[in-house]
């Protein structure tokens, strides 16, 4: 089984006027080339800290993160991010915003006209070649999104990491935009790590689910395979008792099982205070606890 | 147009939106209400005008301020005749030197004429357009260093906010000194009265500037710089790429704050300073004392006013070119 990404005992602690505040603590993950995988937790408790690590933006406080045999350091166009609100550029086009990508990626091995057509080729994919010219205020929240995905994609990443990329669009859209993100991985066999707090989506998109637990401290409670066959129809898997099956565990764990799994009182507990971070990464759960 | 036809014509405007001229009643409405603006000044100063007595006569209403108008520029016209004048005697004498005498090197001298209103005017413009270029030249980069590292701005901020609320006016003495005392060329090129005011402006539109932009460059969205760090865009990249174009907008709020407030101190340094331009000309006029003298004022005053405006708005278009965010202020 070739590994091409292992987070392999990440911690992540910020100081605080009480004392160090652990965030996450004993994450270990191996990815394989093209695989898909989720992260699943609620609200506020690490899932993003553990994309930054990823991505370089932060630096993890212990242990590591491995990508084909280098250690990750420092943000990288090999580990492209589509975050969570688009982030273009609002004075360039999205040809522009997709071009600022190739041209300092590929600028010194490719043609003028080959980058062109990279990302004619690229805006083509999803869907996006008709409004090539248009700045981000022109265009709605799920074309934003596209063209996002597009300059991350056209930067050819080892990995593709998304930090909710679907969270802050309409249920319609978001649907079009899973679909059109499962026929690009079925086309382009990415390794991504995707960042998401909607089960079907999970479900849907991934070949792992990997759950984690609610902070302080948190850590992977459980990892799910999905087992479906691809291409997989939302409408078909409706139906589908096993990937009912898999929506009823990943629902079970998110309701039930999140403070108990892996839960180390002396670790988790005792290093953070009854302090505001605490409370801040509970409040969620609290509520999904009651509505359940 | 009077007001009832205004209101009618709004309320027409409203039931019927797509009848035929119904732009034309809109634009109608949309000059009518400063025009009558207008009308109503006018009214009230002539009428308060005439029951004011100075030592100078009777305030100066309307009509006697829009004749001083006519007589500035015929004076600036005949001033203009002299020059020539002076100049085409001057080209003739020294022809005719010339062929009596082939060895004779032709002397030319300046016209030494008083400035006319225009020229005044025309002094006061490039002063406050060369201050604050000065100004933007150094105030831009400086503001993006600032906004970028947090240790210059810690060392920056102090210095900033004590300079900040000087008034320029205050430091126009030591400017006068410092540079009488620095550039002390036999022949200048250029007038030593105009550094000093051009200081006087640059001093000015300064701190708006750095401190705008210095905001601006702060507070980029925190993705944006992301992008770029996940793209490891070098340093003047990043800055080219990402940090400018992403202040445009404060960096040109900055500007059209400082550039109003260079153009009325520059107004009263030139006053203060004897310093050639539209302050000087009023001053003159102050001191002249003739009958026409308020009138000649209130139409300097006019012009004032009138010219601020314009290099407002000529900023605020400046502003709409450069900037990315289309929906920034409008007036």
């Amino acid at each position: 089984m070739n590994t091409l990404l292992d987070i392999s005992q990440v911690g992540m602690q910020f100081p605080t006027p009480n004392g160090p505040f652990t965030a996450l603590r004993d994450i270990n993950l191996k990815i394989r080339q093209g695989e898909f995988v989720s992260l699943i937790g609620h609200s506020g408790c690490g899932k993003s800290t553990v994309l930054n690590i990823v991505a370089g933006l932060h630096q993890a406080s212990s242990g590591g993160v491995i990508l084909d045999g280098r250690e990750v350091t420092e943000p990288g166009p090999e580990r492209a991010v589509v975050f969570q609100n688009h982030s273009l550029l609002p004075w360039l086009t999205a040809y522009e915003n997709v071009e600022l990508a190739v041209s300092q990626v590929f600028g010194r091995k490719m043609s003028r006209s080959a980058i062109r057509e990279w990302i004619d080729h690229n805006l083509e994919l999803v869907h996006m070649a008709h409004a090539a010219h248009k700045r981000p205020g022109e265009i709605s929240g799920g074309m934003k999104q596209r063209v996002g995905i597009a300059r991350a994609l056209a930067m050819q990443p080892k990995v593709l990491l998304m930090d909710e990329p679907f969270g802050a669009l309409d249920a319609l859209t978001r649907a079009h935009m899973q679909d059109s993100l499962m026929e690009i991985q079925a086309d382009l066999k990415n390794t991504v790590i995707m960042i998401t707090h909607d089960v079907d989506e999970a479900v849907l998109l991934s070949d792992r689910i990997v759950m984690m637990t609610n902070g302080p401290a948190a850590t992977i409670g459980e990892v799910l395979d999905v087992e479906l066959e691809r291409p997989r129809h939302r409408l078909d898997l409706a139906g589908d008792s096993h990937y009912n099956h898999y929506r009823a565990r990943v629902l079970k764990f998110l309701h039930e099982r999140h403070d108990k799994v892996g839960a180390d009182p002396a670790l988790g507990r005792a290093a953070v205070a009854p302090g505001e971070s605490a409370r801040a990464c509970t409040r969620d759960t609290g509520e999904v606890v009651d509505a359940a | 147009m009077t007001s009832s036809t205004l209101t009618s014509g709004k309320i027409l405007n409203w039931r019927l939106p797509r009848a035929d001229g119904g732009l034309l009643l809109r634009t109608a409405a949309l000059l009518a209400l400063p025009a009558t603006g207008i009308l109503v000044f006018l009214l009230l100063w002539s009428v308060s005008a005439r029951n004011i007595d100075t030592s100078l006569g009777t305030f100066p209403g309307p009509v006697a301020v829009w004749e001083q108008f006519g007589a500035l520029y015929s004076e600036h016209q005949r001033s203009r005749e002299k020059e020539a004048a002076f100049y085409e005697r001057q080209r003739e004498r020294n022809a005719r030197r010339v062929a009596e005498d082939p060895g004779y090197e032709p002397k030319i001298r300046d016209y030494t004429g008083k400035e006319t209103f225009i020229d005044q005017i025309r002094t006061s413009l490039v002063t406050v357009m060369s201050g604050f270029l000065l100004a933007a030249l150094i105030a831009v980069p400086l503001g993006i260093a600032i906004g970028l590292s947090p240790a210059l701005n810690a060392a920056c901020n102090p210095i900033i906010q004590v300079f900040k609320p000087v008034s320029p006016l205050a430091w126009l003495p030591l400017v006068t000194m410092v540079v009488s005392a620095l550039y002390a060329t036999p022949d200048p090129m250029i007038a030593k009265s105009f550094i000093n005011s051009m200081i006087t402006v640059t001093l000015c539109c300064l701190w708006p500037m750095v401190i705008n932009t210095a905001v601006g460059v702060a507070s980029i969205d925190r993705d944006l710089l992301n992008v770029s760090k996940v793209l490891r865009l070098p340093a003047l990249k990043h800055v080219r790429r990402i940090v400018l174009p992403a202040s445009v907008p404060m960096i040109f709020t900055g500007m059209r704050l400082s550039l109003g407030v260079a153009w009325m101190v520059l107004i009263a340094a030139e006053m203060l300073a004897q310093n050639p331009g539209l302050g000087k000309f009023v001053w003159d006029e102050f001191q002249n004392g003739s009958s026409d003298s308020l009138a000649r004022i209130m139409a300097a005053v006019l012009v004032i006013g009138f010219i601020g405006f314009l290099l407002d708005r000529c900023m605020l278009q400046l502003q709409r070119f450069f900037s990315w965010d289309k929906e920034i202020t409008t007036h």
